[in-house]
């Protein structure tokens, strides 16, 4: 039976060419356009370390005079910490893992005659960065917590860093010139580039892209006098740049890796604790204290650009639009044919039958507006992997997209096919005869 | 031309009418705040800077081993680039109009105040108004001798010496009229920190901050003098002619690299280019909104067209009949035409609507303001050209229609 309807609702949306060529070039533009800015929000809002991410946690304190908030509402709490505040909550090891970090501009410089020095970006951190995001290595491995304390000249550095300069081969050992400092390599990653960067959020770093080129001992490079790309004052004074370890200035970020997050509250009371104890020092005026879990964290900092959003809700509604539009010309080519109905229902076709078939052709139109609509989808991405924004290079169609897009055009086409196939099916078939 | 038989009509048509208002309603609504939006973008792509932008080049150098003495190396990379030919004029700063990085300070108007009067970005670096070229309106521009190198006025901060700290500054006339609405500025204060205090010693036209995402906070702008040395993040800004400016940036990095082939030139552009990257995101972004008018208005033209067809093909006996009584081609060209335009009335008062409802959205989820009664009209206009438009040919259909059909048995 479906075979027959198949081959009616072929034959019918042959017999008006220009008719179904619209409808389908409507939904598939719809389609395209949907496919396209679902996909970028779809990766914008992603998470960042699937594996990883329930257990990981961002502790926020406020050191801000209580006249002179952090936010003008006075809300929000402190985007980073000062160095006195992480490295406490660092040695308190009060969590499964911890680290601190920061990002800087650094000069880099290749071992031998002529190496042409080049900027690059860089990760200032603490020993259980790598442990902790999951970061893998090729070569080697990162340094232990005796290395941050000793100040040592280590760095590891980002598998593109170590195709360019050594053409991919095990670089472990040799040594790269960092901001006129010599470093030793211990270690060399994978391919890894969480998206969104999480852990660079308000340290200056960008959001989405390939990544940074090296990571080093935070305090062995700020020992070399390294500066980190944001620092904030809450003091009176102007920061020394020079003196970040004592200023009254926040530049850090510290992740913390919980055994899960059942786990949090008592981090949270730990971090309560901690502050209290703060304000009665003298150090701090306010106790609050923040934790936040990476994909809360994530969309509370709205990570996602804003123009994103209203893009793909602005193709949702065109999407309606073009709904809207496939309903008004299904509706007109089912009118047209009352005449074959009453026919088909005189000579004892069923009510559902006549829905049925009316239903196929519809999907006949969503299948086709599907395939049409990836190809405007891959165009659109085409297009958007030329735009000018960060996250351009990642603009790609991936398996469950494509799939989602027949869901999508299927969908869509059977309900912009419901009206028209009801009023086929209630059509009363004497009239019909009688009218020839 | 009578409106009660068409809408009589229409009434027998329920369905399909509904369909095509509700289709012309949604694209109103949608167009209308996708126009908004594109006329948001490109206010802003329009600010002002208040520099000769057309005239002037930016260039960052990074030197591989730092330079003993960074003042000195300054002074004579600016030396060096005045000796090139074409150049007009010189000065280094710790940023650029537009440039994105930005040094900010909270600015008081009393020590002791609490609470910051405003958030004001700082420049800091000499000869910086002759040659972006923003115009003085009032006072003078800041002398040689009224700046301090930045170390030295870091000291004075750590030791609370005041004189190793500057003394004066210049602001806009916005952010003049900001801090003290229809007064004279020269000679007042404004608070940096409890010790810093700069008394205003003159008053620029315009000079755009480096981070100008607020469109009303984009000119809350000082110029302090202070000294910097030579470094990664200082910018040499230099003035020359429009036409010369190729020449003059390749003879300057030229000449920069002949003082020392061991430096990197990290960045190397005309201020226009400085523009387009900053609004970059706006122009992709008024773009998109542009296809994605085109496209919604092209959809709901063939929708048009493609019931208005039907529409005609179902009544060719009706117009047949109407023609054999007397009617003219011009009468069912006009009947057509008159139908779209009433139905597309309808579907605009009702687009108005959901396009108040959408910029309400908006506004509450976005920093937008409230859609102005101007961009309704320009919607209503497009959508009733689009209808007229796209039932012309259909509506020339219905009028080629024979009397002679009115006779046939269909």
């Amino acid at each position: 039976m479906f075979a027959y309807y198949l081959d009616l609702a072929l034959r019918s949306l042959r017999r008006n060419k220009v008719l179904t060529t619209l409808m389908v070039l409507a939904l598939a533009l719809g389609i395209g356009a949907t496919i396209t800015t679902l996909t970028v929000l779809k990766l914008l809002s992603g998470d960042p370390l699937p594996q990883k991410s329930a257990q990981l946690f961002y502790p926020q304190l406020d050191p801000y005079p209580k006249d002179q908030p952090f936010s003008r509402s006075g809300k929000k709490l402190p985007w980073l910490m000062s160095y006195i505040d992480a490295m406490n909550l660092l040695h308190a090891r009060k969590a499964e893992r911890q680290a601190v970090m920061a990002l800087s501009q650094v000069k880099l410089t290749p071992q031998g005659q002529g190496g042409k020095p080049f900027y690059a970006d860089g990760v200032l951190t603490t020993s259980d960065f790598f442990p902790m995001f999951d970061a893998p290595f090729q070569y080697g491995a990162g340094w232990g917590s005796t290395d941050d304390e000793s100040r040592a000249q280590v760095v590891v550095i980002a598998g593109f860093l170590n195709d360019k300069l050594f053409g991919g081969a095990n670089s472990v050992g040799r040594t790269i010139r960092i901001e006129d400092h010599d470093f030793r390599i211990i270690g060399v990653l994978r391919p890894w580039a969480p998206q969104p960067r999480f852990y660079a959020v308000h340290l200056g770093g960008r959001d989405y892209g390939k990544g940074e080129a090296v990571f080093m001992p935070l305090q062995s490079v700020r020992a070399d006098g390294m500066t980190p790309n944001t620092v904030m004052s809450y003091g009176p004074e102007h920061t020394d740049m020079q003196h970040l370890e004592t200023a009254q200035s926040i530049w850090l970020g510290l992740w913390v890796q919980l055994s899960s997050a059942d786990e949090a509250p008592a981090y949270k009371l730990f971090l309560g604790n901690y502050a209290q104890q703060q304000v009665a020092l003298g150090r701090f005026q306010l106790s609050r204290v923040g934790l936040w879990d990476l994909m809360s964290w994530l969309r509370n900092e709205q990570v996602v650009p804003d123009d994103v959003r209203l893009q793909a809700g602005m193709a949702l509604g065109f999407l309606l639009i073009c709904v809207v539009n496939t309903v008004g010309l299904l509706l007109a080519k089912c009118l047209r044919r009352s005449r074959e109905i009453g026919v088909r229902r005189a000579l004892g076709a069923s009510r559902g039958a006549i829905f049925l078939q009316f239903m196929v052709e519809a999907g006949i139109v969503g299948v086709a507006g599907g395939v049409l609509g990836l190809g405007f989808a891959e165009l659109g991405l085409w297009g958007i992997r030329h735009q000018p924004a960060q996250y351009a290079s990642l603009a790609h169609l991936d398996l469950s997209m494509f799939l989602f897009t027949f869901v999508v055009a299927l969908v869509s086409s059977l309900v912009a096919g419901l009206l028209p196939a009801w009023r086929a099916c209630v059509v009363a078939p004497a009239p019909q005869l009688k009218a020839s | 031309m009578d409106i009660l038989p068409i809408l009589s009509t229409l009434r027998r048509h329920k369905l399909t009418s509904w369909l095509l208002i509700l289709e012309i309603a949604l694209t109103c609504a949608i167009v209308c705040n996708a126009v908004f939006l594109i006329g948001q973008r490109l206010q802003r792509m329009d600010m002002p800077s208040g520099v000769a932008e057309h005239e002037l080049l930016q260039i960052q150098v990074a030197d591989v081993t730092t330079p003993s003495n960074p003042y000195a190396r300054l002074a004579e990379d600016v030396a060096v680039l005045r000796q090139v030919p074409g150049v007009i004029s010189v000065a280094s700063s710790n940023q650029v109009p537009f440039g994105s990085s930005s040094s900010n300070g909270n600015i008081r108007l009393d020590p002791a105040q609490p609470e910051r009067t405003l958030f004001a970005t700082t420049y800091f670096g000499e000869n910086l108004v002759p040659t972006l070229g923003t115009r003085l309106v009032s006072g003078r521009d800041l002398q040689s001798d009224d700046f301090v190198d930045v170390e030295t006025a870091m000291k004075g901060l750590g030791n609370g010496d005041s004189k190793s700290l500057p003394h004066v500054t210049l602001i806009t006339q916005t952010l003049a009229e900001r801090l003290w609405p229809g007064q004279n500025p020269l000679g007042r204060i404004i608070y940096l920190t409890p010790v810093v205090g700069l008394r205003v010693v003159g008053v620029v036209d315009s000079l755009v901050r480096p981070n100008a995402y607020d469109t009303a906070k984009a000119q809350y702008t000082m110029v302090v003098p202070l000294r910097m040395g030579a470094s990664k993040d200082q910018s040499y800004l230099i003035r020359t002619r429009p036409e010369d400016r190729a020449n003059v940036l390749a003879a300057a990095l030229a000449a920069l690299k002949k003082a020392d082939p061991q430096r990197v030139v990290t960045t190397q552009r005309s201020f226009d280019e400085v523009r387009r990257k900053f609004f970059q995101d706006d122009r992709a972004m008024a773009g998109m909104l542009v296809g994605v008018i085109a496209a919604l208005l092209t959809v709901t033209a063939l929708g048009i067209v493609g019931l208005a067809s039907f529409w005609v093909a179902q009544r060719r006996r009706t117009i047949g009949v109407r023609r054999a009584l007397g009617a003219t081609r011009g009468n069912i060209l006009h009947y057509f035409q008159t139908e779209n335009f009433v139905l597309a009335t309808f579907g605009i008062a009702l687009g108005m609507v959901l396009a108040y409802g959408i910029n309400l959205f908006l506004m509450s989820h976005y920093e937008l303001p409230r859609l102005p009664g101007v961009y309704f009209p320009v919607g209503a206009v497009l959508l009733w050209l689009i209808g007229q438009v796209a039932v012309l040919g259909p509506a020339l259909r219905a009028a080629a229609v024979p009397p002679v059909v009115a006779t046939r048995s269909v």
